[in-house]
């Protein structure tokens, strides 16, 4: 079964406007998602972001990288947070992406998650084949932590 | 929205991932309502057929589950009317229906687990129990299912129709067990689970040796019940089995299709965060204090050989103690033959030999081709050539399923030609 990634966007208005609302009404909404994801066992992972205030960004464009500090400036979308689904196939991804209780202002970015036969052409490459171990050691990171 | 026959494909496509998502809830909410989970399917499905017509015209509506229950409850009145069962109850229902027309749907997770010992309910043939917990509570088609389980779809079809009308007859109610009954029958839901599992695991014929898509509905399944019965170590030790064996899912089938044994396989891909999501849930089971079960033990196992980076750096004495525990947890020749199995890592190929000769002396597993494939393998290890190779014709002989087969044909092979062959665990 695929795994996807759910990845909230928002403008700075809508991040602005939601400081204005209820927080535990947010919570709330967004806690019975995340127990309807569960009770569903589509739900493998998820994490918040904080601020983007707190956040910086690279820019490649030129020779001399660019770091400007949160909350960006000209960028108009800022990611808030994520979940990783795993689902049985594209269309159940897009129903559940349907049912965040997100509002006006917010998208969510849906991408599949790719797994080692998307690099099958490469399997011989030294740095996908480390990258198995790696995998493996930081599952025992986050196993031990 | 786009009209015609484009509208209604694409309706029926959402309809189909809405009713996976949402179909067990309905048929729950409504089966609470009508007591009646046959009844309560048939409506459900009525209900969509509905959906189907009205949606390709005017849209997926905002809430297309409480658009389904609505509708569904209406054709189970119109049901009871047919029947001219006019009574209180009829009465009450169309009242209750009139105050909730329009509320959502709630999270009823409790009914959904009624819905699943229903599912699952003794009084079904096993096929039936696993038919009807992906059908009800997994919301696949009698399709899928049969594609699932490679039978003919008029066979699942006319399998499901028995089993509603088993129920039925049974009078089998829409409740949760009564507490006397209770851990026998949370180990029914358990087994019909596992039993999914396994077959996706290990395909039980033909050439498909692997089926990994009826294996996750399991898994899904077990992430289910580990919300909705949260304290039952068995759940967890069940979803912890079933995350860790899913961990080897890539590593055990060669490019060419063959089985690779744990002992060849790339342990890089292995599925690390499936592991992770085994190990947790291992130790939700140990944080209830209640102790491990069978389910849980074997999880432990299979832990050992998820943390170990190579055969050799293996702890088999703990995987000999798991064994000798679980032994007598849950007693069984193939837990007695996989002790031997750990017992010939742990301690040599001639100690094991004496368990799998007493297994054999008492005509335990005398179809398998498990108990000639162990034999032949320690014998080939203590040097006994010939005697492993009339073993490993032995256990050819019994191998129902053609892609296994390869494994026992190629030691024969490399026996044959005196090489020498090395542990290869099942």
């Amino acid at each position: 079964m695929p795994k996807y990634m759910l990845i909230m966007r928002s403008t700075q208005e809508a991040l602005d406007a939601s400081a204005d609302m209820d927080f535990t009404e947010i919570i709330n909404a967004m806690g019975a998602y995340n127990e309807s994801l569960m009770e569903a066992g589509v739900m493998i992972g998820g994490e918040g972001l904080s601020d983007p205030a707190e956040g910086f960004v690279v820019d490649f464009s030129s020779d001399d990288k660019v770091v400007t500090d949160g909350p960006y400036g000209e960028v108009h979308e800022l990611f808030n947070g994520f979940w990783m689904i795993q689902v049985a196939d594209k269309d159940e991804a897009i129903e559940w992406a349907r049912r965040c209780p997100l509002g006006p202002g917010t998208k969510l970015e849906v991408r599949r998650i790719t797994d080692e036969s998307d690099f099958a052409d490469f399997a011989d490459n030294e740095y996908v084949q480390k990258e198995e171990g790696w995998r493996e050691e930081l599952a025992r990171r986050a196993e031990q932590s | 929205m786009p009209r015609g026959p484009a509208a209604h494909d694409e309706t029926a496509r959402r309809l189909a991932t809405i009713w996976r998502i949402e179909g067990a809830r309905i048929v729950a909410s409504l089966a609470a309502m009508t007591s009646d989970v046959a009844l309560a399917e048939d409506v459900a499905q009525e209900a969509c057929l509905e959906a189907l017509q009205a949606w390709s015209r005017e849209g997926v509506p905002q809430n297309p589950g409480a658009w389904l229950t609505t509708v569904a409850k209406r054709r189970a009145i119109d049901s009871w009317r047919r029947r001219d069962a006019l009574g209180d109850r009829y009465a009450s229902l169309a009242a209750e229906l009139r105050e909730s027309d329009d509320d959502d749907i709630e999270t009823i997770g409790d009914e959904v687990v009624r819905l699943l010992f229903v599912a699952c309910h003794p009084v079904l043939p096993i096929d039936a129990q696993c038919a009807l917990a992906l059908k009800l509570v997994d919301g696949l088609s009698s399709e899928q299912i049969a594609r699932l389980f490679l039978v003919p779809v008029a066979t699942m079809q006319q399998r499901i129709v028995r089993a509603k009308r088993a129920l039925l007859a049974a009078a089998v109610p829409f409740d949760v067990p009564d507490p006397h009954e209770w851990r026998e029958r949370v180990a029914g839901v358990l087994r019909v689970i596992y039993l999914i599992f396994t077959e996706g695991y290990v395909a039980s014929s033909g050439e498909r040796w692997m089926h990994r898509e009826l294996a996750y509905e399991a898994v899904r399944l077990g992430r289910r019940l580990a919300v909705m019965l949260p304290r039952e170590p068995e759940v967890h030790g069940l979803l912890a089995l079933m995350e860790l064996q899913s961990s080897r899912f890539a590593a055990r089938v060669a490019a060419d299709g063959s089985p690779v044994l744990l002992d060849d396989q790339d342990r890089r891909r292995w599925d690390h965060a499936a592991i992770a999501r085994g190990r947790s849930a291992l130790r939700r089971v140990d944080a209830l204090g209640r102790g491990r079960g069978a389910y849980a033990l074997q999880a432990a196992i299979a832990e050992q050989h998820a943390i170990a980076s190579s055969v050799d750096t293996t702890d088999w004495s703990s995987i000999v103690v798991l064994y000798e525990v679980l032994g007598r947890v849950a007693p069984s020749p193939i837990v007695e033959l996989n002790r031997a199995v750990a017992v010939s890592m742990a301690e040599g190929p001639a100690t094991a030999l004496r368990i799998v000769d007493s297994l054999h002396r008492a005509g335990a597993l005398a179809t398998s081709h498990l108990l000639p494939s162990v034999r032949a393998e320690l014998l080939a290890r203590l040097g006994r050539n010939e005697e492993a190779r009339e073993e490993f014709n032995r256990a050819l002989a019994t191998v129902a399923n053609d892609a296994q087969r390869s494994v026992p044909l190629r030691k024969a092979r490399s026996l044959a030609r005196s090489e020498r062959v090395d542990g290869g665990r099942w």
